[in-house]
């Protein structure tokens, strides 16, 4: 893959997609910029609170007041503007999160599958003992010991999934130090960090971006589910699953405060689950051409 | 098969021993568990008299084995708040959780494996892929989601459902629906690649060679073979899926099972009640995953009749 240009991988890319997935790839791209650019196109600080403009509906039902496209929350507040904000938190939180994970897991996983032993006895045990207690239980237990902050929840969202990580690491790094150029360079006098570095880690690039695409999307339904329950990072920030959350008080008489919230998680979830689908796809045909 | 049954449960009894010594630990991580509820103004002795009322005197390692001794006699503490066993507590639970796990896994078996085995017979044209994309669908959407648009529509809009509740068997409806939307999901896309799997094999060309009508063929050779398999994905997979959609879907209609508790004890930071739920939970799921285990290697010959 390395000889073709990057410009005309991506066309290839987008060539070979379908219309869902073209939209879910246009989607995607467009949550992203509105994250990253949220403080350039939010309308209003979502912050500022306005007692007179209080739980006004969006733009199209009576009572609208000019601007708040979404319509205002209990305090005031712009929707739209605190949904761009939430966005940009959720998205940023289930970044960073699932940085760490591919950390912890791939780190771990090419640990147990070039020692073996009583590492990978370790690591493997660890990694069953996580698939099995769901997760859910253990992230309540830990926001509750920690008290509710953003680094105790970048934390949890970090080994929320380490240990798919761990597993599809361990097994590539066992299927490719079975061929025969890890032999070679062994012969040949390479430490176990360099055959990990320089031989193992560019070969197991492509199950890892798979891997990674897949579990943000759960990632962001953790968070989003945690922040929902009141677990989350706490107020006035808010990440959508908390705009959700608080806004569930307000239901019968301001149902845009849920809506517009939901929707935009079910807009980031969607799409990234069919790009995560798509490169699962393609990273299968290319193994199975092999 | 006895050597597999015994090394199974002996992993068993090692997870659960780990899962309860992490979550001890855990909750002395921050020091005492009790700070946050002995208030101000209690002098020396009432706190002394506190600390040895919720065994959390002496040094942490009297503690744990306090703690482990308790877990085998069956003593798991008390409630900060209500001051009563947590079994008890956790006990009064189980019954309404259990009621809602079993309705919607009998929607999900109902709806996901008829679904999964028609995407795996009409996974050709427009049937299969419709049937896909639902799943899709179900799979992306958070529950708490679903169950917040049911809640707009179905109670707030239309006034047709209860929100709050297990009252009536119309209680039911709403918080089944919402756990069962991801597990439909992902058991349909496990029964259509099981099924696609025995499609695939050569007892099915017999089968239809010999003249069998076709929907003998896909039930009583398919399905049964296939089965097997779905059984087992229901046991490993679903069961720790519907523990987590548990919990949520509890909290978002005050359901008074362990789910909700749960939620509510790692809000007020009660923490024996954590501790006895999260464990008690996962100790459901293993056994769960361990028997599943078992039956499986047991419906295998392979394993079944292995020695040793």
């Amino acid at each position: 893959m390395s000889h073709i240009p990057r410009r005309a991988y991506l066309a290839t890319l987008w060539s070979e997609a379908n219309w869902i997935q073209r939209i879910a790839a246009i989607l995607g791209i467009a949550l992203l910029l509105a994250a990253i650019l949220a403080p350039l196109i939010a309308p209003f600080d979502p912050l500022k609170q306005s007692l007179i403009s209080r739980l006004r509906p969006p733009v199209g039902f009576d009572r609208y007041k000019d601007g708040f496209l979404l319509g205002t929350d209990e305090l005031g507040r712009d929707v739209l503007s605190r949904t761009l904000y939430g966005l940009r938190l959720t998205l940023g939180l289930a970044m960073v999160g699932a940085c760490i994970g591919l950390l912890i897991g791939g780190t771990l996983g090419l640990v147990a599958g070039l020692r073996r032993g009583w590492t990978e006895d370790v690591v493997m045990g660890a990694v069953d003992i996580q698939i099995a207690v769901p997760f859910t239980l253990i992230a309540l237990l830990i926001l509750s010991i920690f008290g509710s902050s953003l680094t105790v929840m970048i934390c949890v969202l970090g080994i929320a999934g380490w240990e798919q990580y761990a597993r599809i690491v361990r097994a590539e790094v066992r299927k490719i130090t079975e061929l025969p150029f890890i032999e070679a360079a062994r012969a040949s006098g390479a430490g176990p960090r360099y055959i990990a570095l320089t031989h193992v880690l560019p070969n197991i690039v492509s199950p890892l971006v798979v891997q990674f695409t897949l579990s943000l999307s759960n990632i962001v339904i953790l968070e989003s589910t945690l922040s929902f329950l009141g677990l989350g990072v706490q107020p006035p920030t808010a990440t959508l699953g908390s705009m959700v959350g608080y806004g569930r008080d307000y239901m019968p008489n301001a149902p845009w405060m849920v809506t517009a919230p939901a929707i935009a998680i079910i807009l980031l979830t969607f799409s990234v689950q069919i790009l995560g689908d798509w490169l699962r796809d393609r990273a299968d045909v290319r193994l199975r051409a092999r | 098969m006895t050597v597999y049954i015994l090394r199974t449960l002996l992993k068993m009894v090692l997870t659960l021993f780990v899962i309860i010594t992490l979550v001890f630990f855990a909750t002395r991580l921050t020091g005492s568990p009790l700070e946050t509820f002995l208030g101000e103004g209690l002098t020396a002795e009432d706190r002394a008299l506190l600390i040895e009322y919720f065994g959390l005197n002496g040094s942490i390692w009297e503690q744990y084995l306090r703690y482990l001794r308790g877990v085998v006699e069956g003593n798991f503490g008390l409630s900060f708040l209500e001051r009563r066993p947590v079994a008890e507590i956790v006990a009064e639970r189980v019954w309404p959780s259990l009621q809602l796990l079993l309705a919607s896994l009998a929607l999900t078996l109902c709806v996901a494996i008829p679904l999964g085995v028609l995407a795996a017979i009409y996974r050709a044209n427009w049937i299969g892929s419709a049937i896909m994309a639902l799943a899709f669908v179900g799979y992306a959407v958070p529950n708490f989601v679903i169950a917040i648009f049911m809640v707009l529509i179905l109670a707030f809009s239309w006034n047709l459902l209860p929100v709050v509740g297990n009252a009536t068997w119309a209680h039911f409806i709403m918080p089944t629906l919402a756990m069962s939307g991801v597990l439909i999901a992902a058991l349909t896309r496990f029964t259509r690649n099981a099924m696609l799997d025995v499609l695939g094999q050569d007892f099915m060309r017999t089968a239809r060679a010999k003249g069998l009508p076709e929907t003998v063929v896909i039930l009583k050779h398919g399905l049964r073979n296939a089965g097997v398999t779905v059984l087992s994905v229901l046991g490993l997979q679903i069961a720790g899926m519907a523990a987590a959609g548990n919990v949520v879907v509890e909290a978002i209609f005050s359901w008074p099972g362990i789910g909700e508790l749960l939620v509510s004890a790692a809000i007020t930071r009660d923490y024996p009640v954590l501790q006895f739920g999260v464990i008690s939970v996962a100790m459901a799921v293993v056994v769960v995953n361990a028997l599943t285990d078992i039956a499986y290697a047991y419906a295998d010959p392979r394993i079944r009749l292995a020695r040793g």
